[in-house]
Protein backbone atom coordinates (compact mmCIF):
# COMPACT_ATOMS: atom_id res chain seq x y z
CA UNK A 1 0.00 0.00 0.00
CA UNK A 2 1.07 3.61 -0.40
CA UNK A 3 1.00 6.28 2.32
CA UNK A 4 -2.29 6.66 4.13
CA UNK A 5 -4.61 5.32 6.77
CA UNK A 6 -5.30 1.66 7.57
CA UNK A 7 -8.29 0.46 9.56
CA UNK A 8 -6.78 -3.04 9.67
CA UNK A 9 -3.65 -4.29 11.46
CA UNK A 10 -0.46 -3.56 9.55
CA UNK A 11 2.81 -5.46 9.32
CA UNK A 12 5.48 -2.74 9.21
CA UNK A 13 8.32 -4.82 7.79
CA UNK A 14 6.08 -6.25 5.11
CA UNK A 15 5.00 -2.72 4.12
CA UNK A 16 8.66 -1.71 3.93
CA UNK A 17 9.61 -4.77 1.90
CA UNK A 18 6.67 -4.20 -0.47
CA UNK A 19 7.82 -0.61 -1.02
CA UNK A 20 11.40 -1.74 -1.60
CA UNK A 21 10.23 -4.28 -4.18
CA UNK A 22 9.08 -1.32 -6.32
CA UNK A 23 12.29 0.67 -5.96
CA UNK A 24 15.17 0.63 -8.41
CA UNK A 25 18.30 -0.96 -6.97
CA UNK A 26 21.55 0.96 -6.75
CA UNK A 27 20.36 4.48 -5.98
CA UNK A 28 19.44 4.02 -2.33
CA UNK A 29 22.14 4.07 0.28
CA UNK A 30 20.10 4.67 3.43
CA UNK A 31 16.77 3.61 4.84
CA UNK A 32 15.47 5.27 8.01
CA UNK A 33 12.39 3.83 9.70
CA UNK A 34 10.17 4.75 12.60
CA UNK A 35 7.61 2.29 13.93
CA UNK A 36 5.37 3.41 16.76
CA UNK A 37 3.68 0.65 18.74
CA UNK A 38 1.06 0.71 21.48
CA UNK A 39 2.33 0.40 25.05
CA UNK A 40 0.20 -1.02 27.83
CA UNK A 41 0.83 2.09 29.89
CA UNK A 42 0.79 5.86 29.51
CA UNK A 43 -0.48 8.14 32.27
CA UNK A 44 -2.42 5.04 33.33
CA UNK A 45 -1.36 1.41 33.80
CA UNK A 46 -2.48 -1.89 32.32
CA UNK A 47 -4.11 -0.43 29.24
CA UNK A 48 -6.13 -2.99 27.37
CA UNK A 49 -7.00 -1.22 24.19
CA UNK A 50 -6.87 2.04 22.31
CA UNK A 51 -9.23 3.40 19.71
CA UNK A 52 -7.72 5.77 17.18
CA UNK A 53 -10.11 8.19 15.56
CA UNK A 54 -9.38 10.25 12.48
CA UNK A 55 -11.06 12.88 10.35
CA UNK A 56 -11.87 11.00 7.14
CA UNK A 57 -10.42 12.78 4.12
CA UNK A 58 -8.58 15.45 6.11
CA UNK A 59 -6.22 12.97 7.76
CA UNK A 60 -5.42 11.21 4.50
CA UNK A 61 -4.90 14.56 2.83
CA UNK A 62 -2.64 15.72 5.64
CA UNK A 63 -0.45 12.60 5.42
CA UNK A 64 -0.16 13.05 1.64
CA UNK A 65 0.85 16.66 2.21
CA UNK A 66 3.51 15.62 4.73
CA UNK A 67 4.95 13.12 2.27
CA UNK A 68 5.07 15.75 -0.47
CA UNK A 69 6.75 18.28 1.84
CA UNK A 70 9.36 15.74 2.96
CA UNK A 71 10.10 14.83 -0.65
CA UNK A 72 10.57 18.53 -1.49
CA UNK A 73 12.75 19.23 1.53
CA UNK A 74 15.07 16.22 1.32
CA UNK A 75 16.37 14.22 -1.64
CA UNK A 76 14.32 11.10 -0.98
CA UNK A 77 14.09 8.21 -3.39
CA UNK A 78 10.97 6.99 -1.65
CA UNK A 79 8.83 7.68 1.40
CA UNK A 80 6.11 5.75 3.21
CA UNK A 81 3.73 6.90 5.95
CA UNK A 82 1.02 4.56 7.21
CA UNK A 83 -1.11 5.23 10.29
CA UNK A 84 -3.58 2.88 11.92
CA UNK A 85 -7.09 3.87 12.97
CA UNK A 86 -9.71 1.83 14.82
CA UNK A 87 -9.10 -0.70 17.59
CA UNK A 88 -5.47 -1.16 18.56
CA UNK A 89 -4.02 -3.45 21.24
CA UNK A 90 -0.74 -3.38 23.19
CA UNK A 91 2.11 -4.35 20.91
CA UNK A 92 0.22 -3.41 17.74
CA UNK A 93 1.97 -1.03 15.34
CA UNK A 94 0.31 2.40 15.28
CA UNK A 95 2.45 4.22 12.74
CA UNK A 96 5.05 3.23 10.18
CA UNK A 97 7.34 5.78 8.55
CA UNK A 98 10.16 4.91 6.19
CA UNK A 99 12.43 7.20 4.20
CA UNK A 100 14.84 6.04 1.53
CA UNK A 101 17.66 8.24 0.28
CA UNK A 102 21.11 8.02 -1.28
CA UNK A 103 22.62 9.28 1.97
CA UNK A 104 21.87 8.67 5.65
CA UNK A 105 21.44 12.30 6.79
CA UNK A 106 18.53 12.98 4.43
CA UNK A 107 16.81 9.71 5.35
CA UNK A 108 17.27 10.18 9.10
CA UNK A 109 16.30 13.87 9.15
CA UNK A 110 13.22 13.34 6.98
CA UNK A 111 12.04 10.43 9.13
CA UNK A 112 12.52 12.44 12.34
CA UNK A 113 10.72 15.46 10.89
CA UNK A 114 7.83 13.37 9.61
CA UNK A 115 7.03 11.69 12.92
CA UNK A 116 7.18 15.00 14.80
CA UNK A 117 4.97 16.77 12.26
CA UNK A 118 2.52 13.87 12.26
CA UNK A 119 2.32 13.74 16.05
CA UNK A 120 1.71 17.46 16.37
CA UNK A 121 -0.58 18.17 13.43
CA UNK A 122 -2.17 15.12 11.80
CA UNK A 123 -5.84 14.93 12.80
CA UNK A 124 -5.80 11.73 14.85
CA UNK A 125 -7.03 11.14 18.39
CA UNK A 126 -6.38 8.33 20.84
CA UNK A 127 -8.84 7.01 23.37
CA UNK A 128 -7.40 4.55 25.89
CA UNK A 129 -9.28 1.75 27.63
CA UNK A 130 -8.13 0.06 30.83
CA UNK A 131 -9.04 -0.84 34.42
CA UNK A 132 -9.60 2.86 35.20
CA UNK A 133 -12.14 3.22 32.41
CA UNK A 134 -11.84 5.05 29.10
CA UNK A 135 -9.92 8.29 28.61
CA UNK A 136 -9.04 10.51 25.69
CA UNK A 137 -5.32 11.22 25.46
CA UNK A 138 -5.19 14.98 25.89
CA UNK A 139 -1.91 15.87 24.22
CA UNK A 140 1.21 14.37 22.74
CA UNK A 141 4.50 14.69 24.55
CA UNK A 142 7.43 16.71 23.27
CA UNK A 143 9.45 14.51 20.91
CA UNK A 144 12.71 15.58 22.52
CA UNK A 145 11.74 14.73 26.10
CA UNK A 146 12.06 11.42 27.95
CA UNK A 147 8.30 11.01 27.91
CA UNK A 148 8.10 10.86 24.12
CA UNK B 1 -26.69 24.70 0.18
CA UNK B 2 -25.65 25.06 3.79
CA UNK B 3 -22.66 24.91 6.12
CA UNK B 4 -21.80 21.53 7.56
CA UNK B 5 -20.22 21.61 11.02
CA UNK B 6 -18.45 18.55 12.45
CA UNK B 7 -17.02 17.75 15.87
CA UNK B 8 -14.40 15.10 16.56
CA UNK B 9 -13.05 13.02 19.44
CA UNK B 10 -13.47 14.39 22.99
CA UNK B 11 -15.01 17.57 21.66
CA UNK B 12 -17.83 15.58 20.02
CA UNK B 13 -18.57 13.99 23.40
CA UNK B 14 -18.45 17.33 25.25
CA UNK B 15 -20.65 19.09 22.72
CA UNK B 16 -22.94 16.06 22.48
CA UNK B 17 -23.23 16.04 18.70
CA UNK B 18 -21.17 14.94 15.75
CA UNK B 19 -22.64 17.09 12.99
CA UNK B 20 -24.77 20.18 12.69
CA UNK B 21 -26.07 21.92 9.59
CA UNK B 22 -26.20 25.73 9.57
CA UNK B 23 -27.88 28.06 7.14
CA UNK B 24 -25.11 30.63 7.35
CA UNK B 25 -22.18 31.84 9.42
CA UNK B 26 -19.73 34.65 8.76
CA UNK B 27 -16.69 32.85 10.09
CA UNK B 28 -15.58 29.77 12.03
CA UNK B 29 -16.12 31.43 15.41
CA UNK B 30 -19.71 32.20 14.51
CA UNK B 31 -20.18 28.64 13.25
CA UNK B 32 -19.01 27.39 16.68
CA UNK B 33 -21.47 29.68 18.48
CA UNK B 34 -24.40 28.61 16.38
CA UNK B 35 -23.55 24.91 16.30
CA UNK B 36 -23.01 24.70 20.07
CA UNK B 37 -25.78 27.09 21.15
CA UNK B 38 -23.15 29.50 22.43
CA UNK B 39 -21.23 26.98 24.52
CA UNK B 40 -17.92 28.37 25.80
CA UNK B 41 -15.10 27.45 23.46
CA UNK B 42 -12.12 25.73 25.11
CA UNK B 43 -8.82 27.55 24.41
CA UNK B 44 -7.22 24.54 22.75
CA UNK B 45 -9.91 23.85 20.16
CA UNK B 46 -8.60 23.56 16.60
CA UNK B 47 -10.58 24.37 13.49
CA UNK B 48 -10.45 23.22 9.87
CA UNK B 49 -12.40 24.55 6.91
CA UNK B 50 -12.82 22.26 3.92
CA UNK B 51 -10.21 19.84 5.29
CA UNK B 52 -7.46 22.43 5.87
CA UNK B 53 -6.44 24.01 9.16
CA UNK B 54 -7.99 27.45 9.54
CA UNK B 55 -8.43 30.23 12.11
CA UNK B 56 -11.53 31.22 14.02
CA UNK B 57 -11.77 34.46 12.09
CA UNK B 58 -11.45 32.63 8.75
CA UNK B 59 -14.51 33.37 6.61
CA UNK B 60 -17.05 30.63 5.99
CA UNK B 61 -19.22 30.45 2.91
CA UNK B 62 -22.16 28.46 1.70
CA UNK B 63 -21.23 24.84 1.03
CA UNK B 64 -18.22 24.83 3.37
CA UNK B 65 -17.43 22.10 5.87
CA UNK B 66 -16.20 23.42 9.22
CA UNK B 67 -14.66 21.00 11.72
CA UNK B 68 -13.77 21.53 15.36
CA UNK B 69 -11.49 19.18 17.24
CA UNK B 70 -9.18 18.93 20.26
CA UNK B 71 -5.35 18.84 20.11
CA UNK B 72 -4.22 15.88 18.03
CA UNK B 73 -2.70 12.79 19.62
CA UNK B 74 -1.71 10.44 16.81
CA UNK B 75 1.61 8.71 16.19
Amino acid sequence: MSSGISDKPVQPWQLIMDAEAQQSAGEIGATATFIGTMRDFSQRKNLEKMVLEHYPQMTERYLEKLEKLARCRWPLQDCLIVHRVGDIYPGDPIVVIACWSSHRRAALDACDWLIEELKHNAPLWKKEYGPEGEHWVEENTDGHSQGA
Amino acid sequence: MSIQVKFFASLREKVGKAEVELNQAANAAEAWQQATDNAPRPDNVLVAINLDYAKFDSPVKDGDEVAFFPPVTGG
